[in-house]
C-alpha cells in the first residue's frame, strides 16, 4: 500500500464531505415535510388525495434516481419555457437540480415510513385521547405524533443512509462532491483503487455517525421500552 | 328530586345492516350508580361509546347535565356532531375507562393522569401534578407515579387509567367492561377502587359481568337484550323478581358459568 497516495487522496477528498452531507441534510429534510404530506394524503379519506400520493410513489419508486437526476438536470433545460421561468436560476445548478432529485425522491420512500409509523398508533391510546376530551390538533402532537416518531425512527435511519449514499450520483450532474473528487483523482492518477476505497470509508464513517445518532435519539425517546425505574433504597427497606 | 346528569332520548345505532341499538332511553340522576348487563351482542358497550361519541349515534340525543350534543345530518343519510368543540367539551366531562386501559404507552403514569388536565383543560401543571398524586394515592398506586404502563400489571394498570379518568374531574364515569380484560386475581383491587368511588356518590355507568359487583354497588341494574332495555330497576327487584325471563336465563346462564 503507498501509504502516502492515500493520504493525499484523504486530504484530497474531505473537502467534498460538507458538500455530501448539505446534499443529504437538505434533501432529507425537504423530503420528510413532503413525506408527510403524502402520509397525509394516503391516509385521508379522499379518494382523489390518495390515489395522487399512491401514483407519486409508484413512479418515483419505480424509476432510477439517476434518470430522475438526469431529467431534472439535462432534460429540463431543453425547454425554452423553463429556461424563461423564474426556476431557471436553480434548475441550470447542479446543486440544486441534485437536491430536488433527492427530495422527491425520498419523499416517495419517506412517505411510507411515515404511513406506517402512523398507522402503527394503537387505535385504543387515539380513543383515550378523544374521549378526554382532546381537539385532533393537540392529539396529533400530544399523542400520536410522539409514538409515531418512535416507530418510524428505525425505518427513516435507514433512508437516511441510503441518502448518503444517494448523493454519490450528484457526481454524474457535474457536482463535486466525495465521488466527484474521487473521480477527479483518478483521472489525473489512474489509480481506481485507493482512490474509490478512501472514498468508500469516508461514507462508511459518516454512515457509522449517522447511525449512532439515530441510536441515541430512539434511545432517548423510548425510555417507556427500556426496563422499570430502580426501586430507591428506601423502598427495599419497608418490604423487608 | 335530584338532578338528571345524564340522560339518553331513544338512541339508535347501526353497523351496515346490522341494528345493534333500537331505541334506548336512559336516565342517570346525581348519585346514581347504573350497571349495564346483557349478553355479548346485546349493544351495552355501543351504548356507553354512543354516550361520549366514540360511536356516532344514528337516531336519538345524548344529554349531559341538560345539556343536548347538537347533531347535523351528513352525507350518506349519516349525522355527525354539529360542533367538534362542543364534543370535545362534553366528552371531557365524562370520564372513560376502557377495557384495554389504553394508557398512553409513552408517558408515565404521573404523565397519563395530568396530560388531559393540563393540555385540555388548560389548568397549571403544580394543581395537576398535586391533585393526580392524591388521585394515585387514591387508587392505591401512589409510588408507580415514575412507572411506564407496560411495567405495571394490568390491575395497576387500569386503576391508573381510572385515576386518569377522574383527573378531568368528570360530573359522570363510564365503565366499559373494566375488569374483562384482567387476570381473576387482578378483579378485586380494581373493584374496590370502583366500589369507593360509588360509596363517595359518583355518578357512573358501568357496563359490567361481575354479577355480585354488580348488585352490590349499583343503585339500578339495567339489562340489555338485542339493542333494548329489557329491566331496569334497583336490584333488589330486578335480581331477586326479576320480571323477565331472559333475564333469569342470563342469571342461570352466568352461574352455570361459574
Amino acid at each position: 500500500m503507498d501509504f502516502v497516495f492515500l493520504w493525499e487522496c484523504i486530504v484530497k477528498i474531505v473537502p467534498g464531505i460538507p458538500t455530501t452531507l448539505t446534499l443529504m441534510m437538505l434533501s432529507v429534510a425537504a423530503g420528510l415535510v413532503f413525506a408527510c404530506l403524502l402520509a397525509a394524503m394516503r391516509l385521508s379519506q379522499n379518494v382523489g388525495l390518495d390515489v395522487t400520493a399512491r401514483a407519486y410513489v409508484f413512479v418515483f419508486r419505480g424509476t432510477p434516481l439517476a434518470i430522475q437526476m438526469f431529467l431534472i438536470y439535462f432534460g429540463l433545460a431543453q425547454f425554452p419555457e423553463i429556461r424563461a421561468s423564474v426556476f431557471w436560476p436553480y434548475l441550470r445548478e447542479p446543486f440544486w437540480c441534485a437536491v430536488i432529485a433527492l427530495t422527491l425522491n425520498t419523499a416517495a420512500y419517506g412517505s411510507e415510513i411515515v404511513r406506517g409509523g402512523l398507522l402503527s398508533v394503537p387505535r385504543g391510546q387515539v380513543e383515550a385521547a378523544r374521549a378526554a376530551g382532546m381537539p385532533r390538533m393537540t392529539l396529533f402532537r400530544r399523542i400520536v405524533g410522539p409514538i409515531a416518531l418512535r416507530q418510524a425512527l428505525p425505518g427513516y435511519s435507514n433512508e437516511m443512509i441510503l441518502m448518503v449514499k444517494a448523493t454519490s450520483l450528484a457526481s454524474m450532474v457535474t457536482l463535486v462532491e466525495i465521488t466527484g473528487l474521487a473521480a477527479r483523482i483518478i483521472s489525473e492518477t489512474y489509480r481506481v483503487f485507493e482512490t474509490f476505497l478512501v472514498a468508500a470509508v469516508i461514507y462508511l464513517l459518516i454512515n457509522f455517525l449517522i447511525t449512532r445518532g439515530v441510536m441515541a435519539l430512539e434511545w432517548w425517546l423510548s425510555p417507556h421500552l427500556r426496563g422499570a425505574p430502580a426501586r430507591p433504597l428506601a423502598d427495599l427497606k419497608q418490604v423487608h | 328530586m335530584t338532578e338528571v346528569a345524564l340522560e339518553v332520548r331513544n338512541v339508535h345505532k347501526r353497523f351496515g345492516a346490522l341494528e345493534v341499538l333500537k331505541g334506548i332511553s336512559l336516565a342517570a340522576r346525581q348519585g346514581d350508580v347504573i350497571s349495564i348487563l346483557g349478553a355479548s351482542g346485546s349493544g351495552k358497550s355501543t351504548l356507553l361509546r354512543c354516550i361520549n361519541f366514540l360511536e356516532l349515534p344514528d337516531e336519538g340525543d345524548v344529554i349531559v347535565a341538560g345539556e343536548i350534543v347538537a347533531m347535523k345530518p351528513a352525507s350518506g343519510g349519516r349525522r355527525v356532531p354539529a360542533d367538534r368543540h362542543q364534543v370535545d367539551r362534553i366528552r371531557s366531562e365524562l370520564g372513560f375507562v376502557f377495557q384495554s386501559f389504553n394508557l398512553w404507552s409513552h408517558m408515565t403514569v404521573l404523565e397519563n393522569v395530568i396530560e388531559a388536565p393540563v393540555h385540555v383543560q388548560k389548568r397549571p401543571r403544580a394543581e395537576a401534578v398535586a391533585e393526580a398524586e392524591a388521585l394515585l394515592a387514591k387508587v392505591g398506586i401512589a409510588e408507580k407515579r415514575d412507572h411506564y404502563p407496560s411495567h405495571l400489571s394490568g390491575g395497576q394498570q387500569q386503576r391508573a387509567a381510572i385515576a386518569r379518568a377522574l383527573a378531568m374531574r368528570p360530573k359522570v364515569m363510564l365503565f366499559d367492561e373494566p375488569t374483562s380484560a384482567l387476570d381473576p386475581e387482578l378483579v378485586g383491587e380494581v373493584l374496590r377502587v370502583i366500589r369507593a368511588l360509588a360509596e363517595e356518590g359518583r355518578t357512573m355507568l358501568i357496563v359490567t359481568h361481575e354479577m355480585g359487583f354488580a348488585r352490590d354497588v349499583s343503585n339500578r341494574i339495567v339489562f340489555l337484550h338485542q339493542g333494548l332495555v329489557e329491566c331496569d330497576g334497583p336490584p333488589g327487584t330486578v335480581f331477586f323478581n326479576a320480571p323477565s325471563d331472559r333475564f333469569r336465563q342470563f342469571i342461570a346462564g352466568h352461574h352455570g358459568a361459574r
